[in-house]
């Protein structure tokens, strides 16, 4: 019998007619849900009579003629021009010469513009000054999207005119004096124009101010040669260099020598120079030394002073109690006797009196290597009176200040007091590209247009010019600095026509050709003297110079030794995400400023450097109190070959204003400037947290593996033949030792590759010196993205090129061979392969500019299952974009790990917010080259896309082509030589002598992959005595 | 890989039938087009007639659109003033002078010749020495002629407004209507004796035999399992053919032509006039892209021809048409025809892109045009037959492949391929070697 049992679920259930669960059993809610009132707008809504139903089949409909409609093509538009300019061909680029200086790099180059957007900076081959990492990348810097696009006055945009006006009424009216603070503009028209200004209003005084100083040298300079001026090198002609502490292949004293450098480094009839370095920080100067010697900052200044007394002041002891350090320096002045006139010595110690000595040295042994009588013009800062300036503004002496191309806010170690100072000048104007730390804090902004929308004119030496040119109309309403000036002056000529007037008379031949080369050699102009000289004309003599620096240090703690690192130099360019993500030559770690620190004094501080299991880098923070000033968590980073005791931060970082959020990376290193001298005593404590870094490349060694690098010493390169030093690899053919390039050990049924163009490049190791502006070259060339640092610490980097770096595990990596050939036995393999993996304390370095080797026999080639990757008649190996699918079994199979696929869509995407994703920046890709996808592989092409047009324009004029007409961006960039590109079929080109030449390697030869990229053996001279 | 010609089955059936309903209309609209085209020329074909002044008009014509069309119109502003019936409001001693020194006419401080001078923006009009007095005569008598009025135009209109009625005997339209109603006459007609004659049967008693009930058709096919799986798979590989002929289709636009915001005819351009495609898409020698020609370029010509010839207009396009787009190009580069300069107020064109490459691909007009010598109608078709532009080649990589494979490279004369020939050559045992053995189809020598 059924239960008659009633279930319920609530009291009310029982009472027969409740209201309430009537209205249950009819609706799912008791109470109507207010949707309509939340989706807002709740009468329309109700007069709609669109019911759910209805607005699903909408959702249907219009999905469905959405997916119809996508069959078709967009419908393109296609512009021309209203009136052509005569010189654009939609199509084809034209080229500017033109000129960067931006007060810390000064470049003579070449402007690639197409349909007149500047596309890519190149060397100008007419000057034989390079280009730089940072130059390459300016172009970039040209279409920042934070720049300032308009003037202002107190923070509201203004029109030029009204701004001209107010300024000049508010000129008219100051009371005190009226400094103009620039950088080193090095520019005759502009010091002609600040003297005029100075005619107009009283009591002007122009300060020259340069972020990074080189002060003291100037200072030397000008005491013993009577010009504000810093000293030319050609170390070309140099056959012993011996370097302390100036980082010369880096920024020292305007950077810019490198080139020279390595064509002395090139071993040709048997000779080649000898470096010896003596420094603190492994910087990329001392990466190239034949010889380094680790040492603390102070005892730099012992060096140097020893040197003096051997070679100047014939003594044969020196104050130097460390008898190993003693020995190193008695060697290598015994060296530079020998080398006489083309021995030289260099010093980045940042004090009159070391400069004073340098120079004293150089005097003595009448080198030729430097040149004093054509010195360099590209610093003029002068510390003293920058100083002296922050002491006047807060005293309230300073009635006005104009400021150029200067960011003191930022960059002046005592920004506070400036800070303070401003609020004490009447009327405070700021010509700047950006709306930086000090744009914010001035009244009047005036916007500037970037260098390659500029007129100017530049004095690089005394004797050598160089013309500035607009490259495309001004992107935003900006006028010149010098523009403005005019404007005050009431004087109705453009800058343009000041130059020209400037140099009326003194060109050497007329101006289109002045203006055509970008550079030409004449006299400056009269009346182009600076303002304000400046400088100290007095320094102490050579004895007591050498005196002062034998002195053993004061001060306690670590010495930390500020230097410029080779992506940001200065941090004017802290927003171009090209030169954030190009990797250190030396630490590989990209996006990021860190303390370099030795590995003894990181375990006693506790520091760690450990590694994810992802492979990713990963660093303790410190304190660093230098006095009153604490630089709070700064990441760690432990440098092997830093010294100990001495700890390196990179200046430029962690700017913060005008400046895109992932860009502000790093801390601001300008706090422990102190007194601008860039060593400093400071105290350093751990403290809690662990920094992420986005490191390429980690510290182990290269394990005495020679297959990757081949490298041996002048005296076995000269005395020894070339099946030493450099012997191809055999494999066991029929048990038979066979050399590995022998068609008879070959697989594969070879090309006929005699016919037609057979593209080459060779890569000298001796001469290239790891700078980084092939890297930044090919970015720009090749749409190359940016994939910010989270993704390169997934080793996601796009970069086409690298330059790997590799260590030594023993003093040598010839040690290194030698432990790793005597070891026998699992035992030694257990213990010794462990000891292998650390780099040593001062280790050996050597760069490998690593791109595909475009083999002959590519591995990449066979596991493709779309054939989207296969082989040119012209050596290419070519990648198919549009038919890869992006299975990566390529990469996967490439032994030398340079395919890179694309995880993402990099352009267009907000969360790639770099160059390719707003207008802006887009302007800079190249036309020529396609912007790849997502899911697929993409790989350095050997710049197809100009081989094929050098070999069109021949076909264009009818005439046959030389092998050294062919270029790829990075051979372009490399103003050094060590990347050489060509036509190996013709027998005169360049490549093809390099192909026979004895150097000549291929890296893992033993693969048998038969690659057209070789390397020419590293030769170091090793010769002491 | 061949590719499935059988494009949108649907739409073609749909279009040819259309095609065939409208046949006789196209027919009719020909034999009316030709008849306007003979009245038209009739009036453009006149003899040598003797003008009002005793000059020759035919000369006289010939000597004008030589030398004096570039700068006058006859009718309207130009650089220089219209010139009908002239000699009307000057004399015509001043004329001769004018015409064969007119600089000389002003600085003498002539005060008409002043006055023209300063009128026409001090444009000075250039000697014309070498004119006879009986050359300036003939033109002046050509100049001099009225203006014929439009009659046969309007004759034309007449007759292209009133289809159906004149051309060549019976429409058809008619014909075949007339077919039809007897046609559908004939089956009522059949229906209707049938259902009478069953009628008669039920009435006199006559018992029509029974069809025995046989299986339906379908009923045995369904239980055939054999024709069911063969019909289905060849159904489904005819499914499949058609299916695939369609994908190929996507994004390929051959065909392809949108209204420009132009009427640009290239048949008037290129074909009428014969005016060279690379006089005005210059860049086609020397760059990769051809170039649409910038307005400047068009302006070279039209500054002086500011509407179209009578005969240019066609029954579709009339001249007022043809003029109102050369007004479009005046409004775009900022032309002002009465006062005949610059107002400096532009607005570029935005023509529609016919021809769409997709960007991982390259293609290079230079080394085609120039180095190739290929013709621009091998791949972009009778141009200058085109009224409108459109896509005449499909675009494909097929099409672009098996042109490499078929076409020999153009080598003769020029230096850079002496080597690479000789040693070809030798290699394969030809003379003339392809695009395809000179490596033309290697992937990377297009997709960069």
């Amino acid at each position: 019998m059924s239960s008659n049992k009633k279930y319920w679920k609530s009291v009310e259930e029982l009472n027969g007619d409740s209201a309430v669960v009537e209205a249950i059993k009819n609706k799912e809610f008791v109470e109507e849900i207010p949707t309509d009132e939340f989706l807002g707008n709740k009468p329309s809504l109700e007069d709609s009579s669109t019911s759910r139903r209805d607005f699903l089949k909408f959702v249907g409909f219009s999905t469905a003629a959405a997916s119809l409609a996508a069959c078709e093509g967009p419908v393109m538009k296609s512009i021309p021009y209203v009136v052509q300019p005569e010189r654009i061909i939609p199509g084809v680029a034209n080229y500017y010469a033109t000129t960067m200086a931006d007060g810390f790099d000064f470049a003579s180059v070449l402007v690639k513009t197409r349909e007149g957007r500047p596309i890519k900076v190149e060397p100008n081959d007419l000057s034989k000054r390079g280009s730089n990492a940072r130059v390459q990348a300016s172009v970039l810097s040209l279409y920042d999207n934070k720049r300032l696009r308009r003037p202002e006055i107190s923070g509201e945009p203004v029109t030029w005119d009204r701004f001209d006006d107010e300024l000049r009424q508010r000129l008219g009216g100051v009371s005190g004096s009226i400094v103009i603070l620039t950088n080193t503009m090095a520019s005759p028209s502009t010091n002609r124009l600040v003297r005029e200004f100075s005619n107009r209003y009283s009591n002007v005084r122009h300060i020259v101010y340069d972020a990074v100083s080189e002060d003291a040298a100037l200072d030397a300079f000008q005491a013993r040669y009577g010009t504000r001026a810093l000293p030319d090198y050609d170390f070309s002609r140099a056959q012993t260099i011996v370097s302390v502490g100036a980082d010369f292949l880096g920024d020292w004293q305007g950077g810019g020598y490198d080139a020279g450098y390595a064509r002395g480094r090139v071993p040709a009839n048997g000779q080649m120079s000898r470096h010896i370095q003596f420094e603190s920080n492994m910087s990329l100067t001392g990466s190239n030394a034949d010889k380094r010697v680790p040492i603390l900052p102070s005892e730099q200044r012992q060096v140097l002073a020893a040197l003096y007394n051997y070679i100047v002041g014939g003594s044969s002891t020196s104050t130097i109690e460390n008898a190993r350090l003693d020995d190193a320096v008695v060697k290598a002045a015994n060296q530079l006797r020998r080398a006489g006139r083309r021995g030289v010595v260099v010093t980045g110690i940042q004090d009159a009196d070391a400069q004073s000595l340098a120079l004293a040295i150089n005097e003595a042994l009448s080198s030729e290597v430097i040149d004093t009588e054509n010195p360099r013009m590209v610093r003029q800062g002068n510390n003293a009176q920058v100083q002296q300036l922050v002491q006047d503004m807060n005293s309230g002496r300073v009635g006005a200040l104009l400021m150029a191309g200067v960011n003191p806010v930022y960059s002046l170690p005592n920004a506070s007091e400036f800070v303070e100072g401003l609020g004490n000048v009447d009327l405070t104007v700021d010509f700047t590209m950006k709306k930086d730390e000090t744009a914010k804090q001035v009244e009047f902004l005036g916007a500037t247009p970037h260098y390659l929308e500029s007129w100017g004119d530049v004095q690089f030496s005394t004797r050598k010019f160089g013309i500035v040119q607009p490259t495309i109309r001004p992107l935003f309403d900006t006028r010149q600095f010098q523009d403005s000036l005019l404007s005050l002056l009431g004087s109705g000529q453009s800058y343009y026509q000041y130059i020209r007037d400037t140099w009326s008379g003194s060109l050497p031949g007329n101006w289109n050709d002045a203006v055509h080369d970008g550079v030409f050699e004449a006299s400056a102009p009269a009346g182009s003297e600076p303002l304000t000289l400046g400088g100290s004309t007095r320094v102490n003599s050579d004895s007591v110079a050498a005196r002062n620096l034998g002195q053993p240090a004061e001060g306690t703690g670590f010495q930390l030794e500020l230097y410029t690192s080779t992506a940001l130099g200065d941090g004017q360019q802290a927003n171009n995400p090209w030169l954030q993500e190009l990797p250190d030559p030396i630490t590989r770690a990209s996006w990021d400023n860190y303390l370099k620190m030795s590995r003894f004094d990181a375990e006693e501080l506790g520091i760690k450097n450990t590694n994810t299991s992802d492979g990713a880098l990963n660093g303790s923070y410190v304190n660093i109190t230098l006095g009153d000033t604490v630089i709070e968590k700064v990441p760690v980073f432990i440098q092997p070959g830093q010294v100990r005791g001495a700890v390196s931060l990179a200046l430029g970082y962690g700017r913060k204003e005008a400046i895109q959020k992932e860009m502000q990376v790093g801390v601001n290193a300008y706090p422990l400037y102190k007194d601008f001298k860039s060593v400093q005593n400071v105290q350093i404590e751990k403290t809690s947290g662990e920094h992420e870094f986005a490191c390429l490349q980690l510290h182990t060694t290269l394990m005495g593996r020679d297959d990757v690098i081949k490298e041996t010493t002048l005296e076995i390169f000269n005395t020894k033949d070339v099946e030493y030093w450099n012997k191809i690899p055999v494999v066991s053919l029929d048990h038979i030792e066979t050399p590995v390039d022998s068609p008879d050990a070959d697989l594969w049924e070879g090309f006929d590759r005699s016919v037609g163009h057979h593209f080459k490049m060779s890569i000298d190791l001796n001469a290239c010196t790891g700078c980084g502006a092939c890297v930044i070259a090919c970015h720009a060339e090749n749409n190359v993205p940016v994939v910010g640092k989270q993704e390169v610490r997934k080793y996601r980097d796009m970069h086409w090129l690298r330059i790997d770096r590799y260590y030594s595990s023993e003093e040598t990596f010839a040690q290194d061979g030698e432990k790793k050939d005597a070891m026998s036995g699992l035992g030694d393999a257990l213990t010794q392969f462990g000891e292998m993996e650390e780099a040593n304390d001062n280790p050996q370095v050597v760069f490998q500019p690593m791109l595909c080797q475009h083999c002959n026999h590519a591995p990449c080639e066979t596991v493709c299952p779309v054939a989207a990757t296969m082989h040119g008649n012209q050596g290419q190996n070519q990648m198919i974009y549009n038919r890869c699918v992006g299975t990566r079994y390529c990469a996967n199979n490439c032994p030398y790990k340079v395919r890179r696929f694309n995880w993402f869509r990099y352009n267009k995407n907000d969360e790639f917010d770099y160059t390719m994703n707003n207008d802006l920046g887009r302007m800079v890709l190249n036309p020529d080259v396609t912007v790849r996808s997502r899911g697929v592989m993409e790989k350095c092409s050997m710049c197809i896309q100009m081989t094929q047009k050098t070999i069109l324009d021949a076909k264009r004029e009818g005439r046959a082509t030389s092998g050294d007409e062919f270029k790829t961006a990075c051979s372009i960039a490399c103003d050094k030589g060590a990347i050489e590109f060509g036509d190996v079929n013709d027998e005169t080109s360049v490549v093809a002598q390099r192909e026979k030449d004895a150097r000549k390697y291929h890296t893992l030869e033993y693969l048998g992959t038969k690659p057209n990229v070789m390397y020419q053996t590293k030769v170091r001279n090793t010769t002491e005595a | 890989m061949k590719k499935v010609k059988y494009r949108h089955p649907v739409a073609r059936f749909v279009f040819s039938v259309s095609i065939f309903l409208s046949f006789s209309t196209l027919i009719f609209a020909q034999t009316a087009s030709t008849d306007e085209g003979g009245t038209v020329q009739e009036e453009t074909v006149q003899g040598p007639q003797e003008g009002a002044g005793g000059g020759d008009t035919s000369n006289g014509k010939a000597l004008f659109n030589s030398q004096c069309a570039a700068c006058h119109k006859l009718d309207g502003n130009s650089i220089g003033p219209p010139l009908r019936g002239i000699s009307e409001k000057r004399d015509t001693e001043w004329l001769h002078a004018w015409i064969k020194n007119s600089s000389a006419l002003i600085a003498a401080g002539d005060e008409t010749a002043v006055e023209i001078y300063e009128e026409y923006n001090r444009v000075a009009m250039p000697p014309f020495p070498q004119l006879s007095e009986q050359d300036i005569d003939d033109i002046l008598a050509y100049v001099d002629q009225p203006k014929a009025a439009p009659q046969a135009q309007a004759g034309g209109d007449a007759v292209a407004g009133a289809p159906g009625t004149g051309g060549g005997g019976v429409s058809t339209n008619i014909v075949l209507a007339i077919l039809a109603f007897v046609l559908l006459m004939l089956a009522v007609i059949l229906v209707l004796v049938n259902k009478t004659l069953r009628r008669f049967a039920a009435a006199s008693g006559v018992e029509l035999p029974e069809k025995p009930k046989t299986k339906p058709i379908y009923k045995s096919f369904v239980e055939n399992q054999f024709l069911v799986i063969v019909s289905s798979v060849i159904l489904l590989l005819v499914g499949a053919y058609f299916a695939y002929g369609w994908m190929m289709q996507i994004g390929v636009d051959q065909g392809y032509q949108p209204i420009q915001p132009i009427h640009f005819s290239h048949k008037i351009h290129a074909g009428d006039n014969q005016i060279d495609c690379q006089m005005c898409h210059t860049s086609a020698r020397n760059s990769q892209t051809s170039g649409i020609p910038s307005l400047n370029t068009c302006m070279n010509c039209h500054q002086s021809i500011s509407e179209v010839a009578e005969s240019t207009a066609t029954e579709e396009y009339s001249k007022a048409f043809y003029d109102g787009e050369i007004q479009k190009l005046y409004h775009a580069v900022g032309w002002d025809q009465a006062s005949q300069s610059y107002t400096g107020e532009t607005e570029p064109v935005k023509w529609v892109r016919i021809h769409n490459l997709p960007d991982f691909a390259v293609f290079n007009h230079s080394q085609h045009v120039e180095v190739g010598g290929i013709s621009c109608q091998t791949c972009h078709g009778p141009v200058e037959e085109m009224e409108i532009m459109y896509q005449d080649a499909p675009l494909t990589m097929g099409w672009c492949v098996e042109c490499h494979r078929e076409t020999n490279v153009r080598m003769a004369g020029n230096e850079y391929y002496e080597k690479i020939h000789e040693e070809l050559s030798k290699k394969y045992g030809v003379e003339e070697l392809t695009v395809a053995q000179m490596g033309g189809l290697e992937c990377a020598k297009c997709h960069y």
